[in-house]
């Protein structure tokens, strides 16, 4: 999954080349929308922190030394622990592992979610039902305490569990929305026409329908990335997973834990929050850019929403813009 | 355009516009734009039915659209006015008005029925009730029971039995549910008609009652209609006047009749020798060769020189105007944008003029 977002990031450069796309880098008109960009500078940035953090750490996370409780300073950007462990060394360190179960939680519960969610829409009857049932029936479990009674009794809750804890209380979501989309779009004509044509049944989902349900099934992506972030940092910060592996729920239990707030080191708990939510906004801004790139008519509008604004267009649906800008050639 | 308006204004006897359409421009996307409509101008007189033909693509649905500013994005309007005259020649601009004015216009001043209008009904709810919300939108003094008593009015008016208010869409034909909808559309005596292909989707039968029955409203009512087909021979029975739109440009802008017995453009010629006349002598079928040129590149010069049987040197360089023909005896408010009647514009641009063909020069 990194991989394929750090070519994301590479292609930003094509994308806002100052003259009008041509030809091919037409491919990347998405990466144009300025929140879209924004999102994924601020993605791009945390993954390039999670891959190249065991380099750039100054000090060991674990490793304590004599600067007990010290705010930031240039020796500690972030300040240090009440053991004297270096905050920012910890808070990198811990990127990767918020990166990685982030991405392999929300991957393996879209994934889930298309494979239930198409497969309902599409057959109908029986099987639409009981499928149907299991999402509901996924969807109605609270699912913190789920994720918490299952990690608790998992031999050992680190890493790629939890990710798949995530994933299984986490999917019945995007199943849902990608039926109620499947069980419209199988009805329309071009899907009849596909089936009149004597198409098989994997080619009308895979070549028909999924390409319409891009979209919805990206903005479900991140959208689960930004839960599975979220959940496996509460799991961190109530101390359920090891509390020896870093990341920035880990650094948090332990300022919790430790009476950062009544100790006034406010550096403790204030940098990974920020981290969080900045992932957190990244990851939103993400699901804007790709929000107003779902319409194909509003992909222009959303593309250039500045440009619009300083000449005074505001496209909406029955309401033409109207600009004086046409050269009166003729008298 | 303009002084080619007054010129037409001193001419025809009775000049009352309701709707002018002034230098109207529209492109299609904001960033990469494709100019679609260039400086149309158009005008429709008070009770008058006004046809636009041509291709599909060559803008016409755009015209009517852009004029209500019904345009969905990435449409944009880059210039002109469209000014609406009410009854009592209170005049404005549609184009400057406000949102809560121009809701408040639609459909009381200029009400559309859609191409395939007859799914812009809401399945769940009954018809009646469905023209009567029109009518309590715009009037809210009016109470429920009078409104649903004037839409069982508008029923009848369209010919279909005011028992039926209380049906579903789906209980109705396509025709039925076509003529509710125009029924909705006069349902507050609208000043302007804008029907988009309101008969495309229907058998000729059906299209025929529709026809008859605009016409007959027309004369009942008073109203001006814009007409909106491919089909020149359907506009050739219910319009007053046509004009044939070509590449986002009106070409030809004449009476019906005039168009149909004496076309002075070679693009309303070939129109009209795409189908078989109903009546009179026999024509020879020849169609036009070619496809409409691309709209986000257009040629310079005259953008229909390359399927044109009378192109000259000057067609590849000069863009027409619309100027009155240059037939001696032509009706004077009729005009044309074809070089072939421009011999000054080619004059002056350094060319020899060439003369109007017989073919474009019938009496």
């Amino acid at each position: 999954m990194s991989a394929e977002l750090l070519d994301l990031d590479e292609s930003i450069d094509l994308g806002i080349a100052p003259t009008a796309p041509s030809g091919k880098k037409r491919r990347f008109l998405f990466m144009r929308n300025a929140k879209a960009l924004t999102g994924l500078g601020i993605l791009g940035f945390f993954v390039v922190i999670a891959i190249i953090g065991e380099w750039i750490a100054p000090y060991d996370p674990d490793a304590r030394s004599k600067d007990l409780l010290q705010p930031p300073s240039w020796d500690h950007l972030m300040g240090t622990t009440h053991t004297g462990q270096d905050v920012f060394s910890q808070v990198v360190l811990g990127t990767r592992s918020v990166l990685l179960i982030a991405f392999v939680a929300g991957f393996a519960a879209t994934l889930l979610g298309i494979v239930v969610g198409i497969t309902a829409g599409y057959i109908g009857g029986v099987g639409d039902e009981s499928l149907s049932a299991l999402s509901n029936v996924f969807l109605v479990i609270p699912q913190l305490p789920l994720i918490i009674i299952i990690t608790g009794s998992l031999p050992s809750a680190g890493g790629l569990s939890v990710a798949f804890v995530i994933a299984i209380t986490g999917w019945a979501w995007g199943a849902r929305v990608l039926r109620a989309q499947t069980l419209s779009l199988r009805r329309r004509d071009f899907v009849e026409a596909a089936r009149a044509n004597g198409e098989k049944t994997w080619r009308i989902v895979m070549a028909e329908i999924l390409p319409n349900l891009t979209a919805i099934i990206a903005a479900g992506f991140i959208g689960t990335v930004g839960f599975a972030v979220l959940s496996q940092i509460t799991l961190s910060f109530l101390g359920l997973t090891p509390t020896d592996e870093w990341n920035w729920g880990t650094v948090l239990y332990w300022a919790q834990s430790q009476l950062a707030l009544q100790r006034h080191a406010w550096w403790w708990f204030v940098f990974p929050g920020a981290c969080i939510a900045l992932l957190g906004m990244a990851l939103t801004l993400i699901n804007f850019g790709i929000d107003e790139f779902v319409n194909p008519r509003l992909r222009s509008t959303g593309m250039n929403a500045r440009g619009l604004r300083k000449r005074g267009i505001r496209p909406r649906i029955g309401f033409t813009p109207v600009v004086h800008e046409a050269k009166e050639d003729r008298a | 355009m303009s002084a080619l308006a007054e010129s037409r204004g001193r001419v025809r006897p009775v000049h009352d516009p309701v709707l002018e359409i002034k230098n109207l421009s529209v492109d299609y996307g904001y960033d990469e734009p494709t100019h679609v409509l260039r400086q149309i101008s158009l005008t429709l007189n008070r009770g008058e039915v006004l046809g636009l033909a041509g291709e599909s693509g060559c803008g016409k649905s755009t015209l009517a659209y852009a004029a209500t500013r019904l345009l969905p994005p990435p449409g944009l309007i880059t210039g002109g006015e469209v000014i609406f005259t009410d009854r009592d020649g209170g005049r404005s601009d549609i184009l400057a008005l406000n949102d809560k004015d121009l809701r408040a216009s639609r459909w009381q001043d200029m009400a559309i029925v859609f191409q395939g209008a007859m799914n812009s009904l809401n399945p769940v709810f009954r018809i009646g009730r469905q023209i009567a919300d029109a009518i309590t939108a715009h009037e809210p003094a009016t109470s429920k029971k009078d409104a649903l008593a004037r839409a069982a009015d508008l029923l009848d008016l369209v010919g279909i039995n005011p028992d039926r208010a209380r049906d579903f869409p789906h209980q109705l034909s396509g025709g039925m549910r076509q003529r509710v909808m125009i029924a909705m559309a006069l349902a507050l005596d609208p000043q302007v008609l804008i029907m988009d292909e309101p008969t495309t989707a229907l058998d000729v039968v059906m299209q025929r009652q529709i026809v008859e029955q605009i016409a007959d409203l027309r004369d009942r009512l008073g109203f001006s209609v814009i007409f909106i087909t491919h089909d020149v021979s359907l506009l050739i029975e219910i319009a007053d006047r046509i004009a044939i739109m070509y590449a986002g440009e009106i070409v030809e802008d004449a009476v019906a009749q005039d168009v149909y017995r004496r076309p002075r453009h070679p693009y309303s010629d070939g129109l009209l020798h795409s189908f078989p006349p109903l009546r009179g002598a026999r024509r020879e079928l020849g169609g036009i060769p070619g496809s409409p040129p691309d709209m986000a590149n257009l040629p310079t010069g005259c953008p229909f020189r390359d399927r044109c049987a009378f192109a000259f040197d000057a067609c590849a360089h000069i863009r027409p105007e619309l100027v009155a023909p240059a037939v001696p005896g032509d009706d004077p408010r009729r005009s044309v944008a074809c070089l072939r009647h421009d011999p000054e514009r080619v004059a002056a641009g350094g060319f020899e003029p060439a003369p109007v063909p017989d073919r474009l020069a019938l009496h």
